[in-house]
């Protein structure tokens, strides 16, 4: 059991800052073309993070032209460059999928203090 | 072929290899060492017996004791045998460890299964519940056993019994990493057993 632990501990990065649903970030994802690769930025709001440990992922929603678009991430994944907070939101629950539902002024989320 | 190695089942997590998640079964295997080598002319066949998991004396009864000092080795828990090409590669006594593998070889895994115990037609065979409700009383049941005509069950017909605790090999499993100072592998996929089961690796037999 503690091999599986040191396997994990391993490759958890340490350089992700802490974020919780609501708030509004940019992730940097580490895109390969062909033999090159560079950085893709996405902003939106977490709207779920699940799993623990090595598992963890969380999922950024976006309105892309009009479209939702919602991408997971791993949070541990070396793929992502980097990630920064850029609002903190203040939400009731774990999960705020309503969100989906709701655009416009009625997706609209209070700052945390 | 005439690779293999003893292990234990560790349990599961996930790796990122090339940016990409993947599911690993963690065996810590090895070291094994050899306590027997079969020959042709002495026994009928080529293979190696090694030996796993090391074991206290006490625990050891009077026969296997003697086999273990004739081969002037420390009792283990576990005996296996492996068909090997040339038994003169190996000594009686010489170690096996987890370095014959390497990253991205195919291997076999083969290991037993957990049993399940007298489980029915719904767990055993993929059969379908009846209706629960609606004044239903088939509810898991097996169903018909076949036409009135032969006035007999055919011999194959899927029927509840015990499940489980079955010897079974997988193929062609992917090593996703090797950690020799540990003892440990890493393997893509799942594997048969429970955790701290005992597993056998050996390198694929039908390796593309």
């Amino acid at each position: 059991m503690d091999i599986i632990k040191a396997i994990d501990e391993e490759q958890k990065r340490t350089d992700i800052p802490e974020f919780q649903p609501g708030d509004t970030v940019t992730v940097s994802v580490k895109v390969v073309e062909g033999t090159k690769e560079r950085i893709q930025d996405f902003t939106g709001i977490v709207i779920a993070k699940q799993g623990g440990g090595i598992q963890e992922n969380f999922t950024v929603r976006r309105i892309s032209y009009g479209v939702g678009v919602e991408r997971v991430f791993p949070l541990h994944s070396p793929r992502i460059a980097s990630v920064k907070v850029l609002r903190r939101g203040r939400v009731r629950r774990a999960k705020i999928y309503y969100l989906r539902t709701r655009t416009g002024k009625a997706a609209r989320i209070r700052d945390r203090k | 072929m005439s690779k293999g190695i003893l292990g234990k089942k560790l349990g599961m997590t996930r790796i990122f290899q090339d940016g990409k998640v993947i599911p690993v079964t963690v065996i810590e295997a090895g070291p094994c060492v050899v306590t027997q080598i079969k020959t042709k002319e002495n026994d009928g066949y080529d293979a190696i017996q090694v030996g796993f998991s090391p074991v206290k004396e006490n625990r050891v009864n009077k026969p296997t004791k003697g086999h273990f000092a004739k081969a002037g080795v420390a009792p283990t828990r576990y005996l296996r045998e492996f068909r090997v090409d040339h038994v003169d590669e190996y000594t009686v006594g010489q170690e096996i460890k987890i370095d014959i593998f390497e990253d991205g070889e195919m291997v076999d895994v083969i290991g037993k299964t957990k049993g399940k115990g007298f489980a029915g037609m719904i767990k055993k065979n993929h059969f379908s519940c009846g209706p629960m409700a609606h004044g239903s009383k088939y509810h898991r049941g097996p169903g018909s056993l076949g036409a009135m005509g032969p006035a007999r069950v055919f011999k194959g017909r899927p029927l509840p019994g015990r499940m489980g605790g079955n010897r079974v090999t997988v193929q062609n499993l992917t090593v996703a990493k090797v950690d020799v100072d540990k003892n440990v592998i890493l393997v893509k996929g799942a594997i048969p057993g429970s955790k701290k089961g005992l597993v056998t690796i050996r390198s694929a037999v039908k390796a593309r």
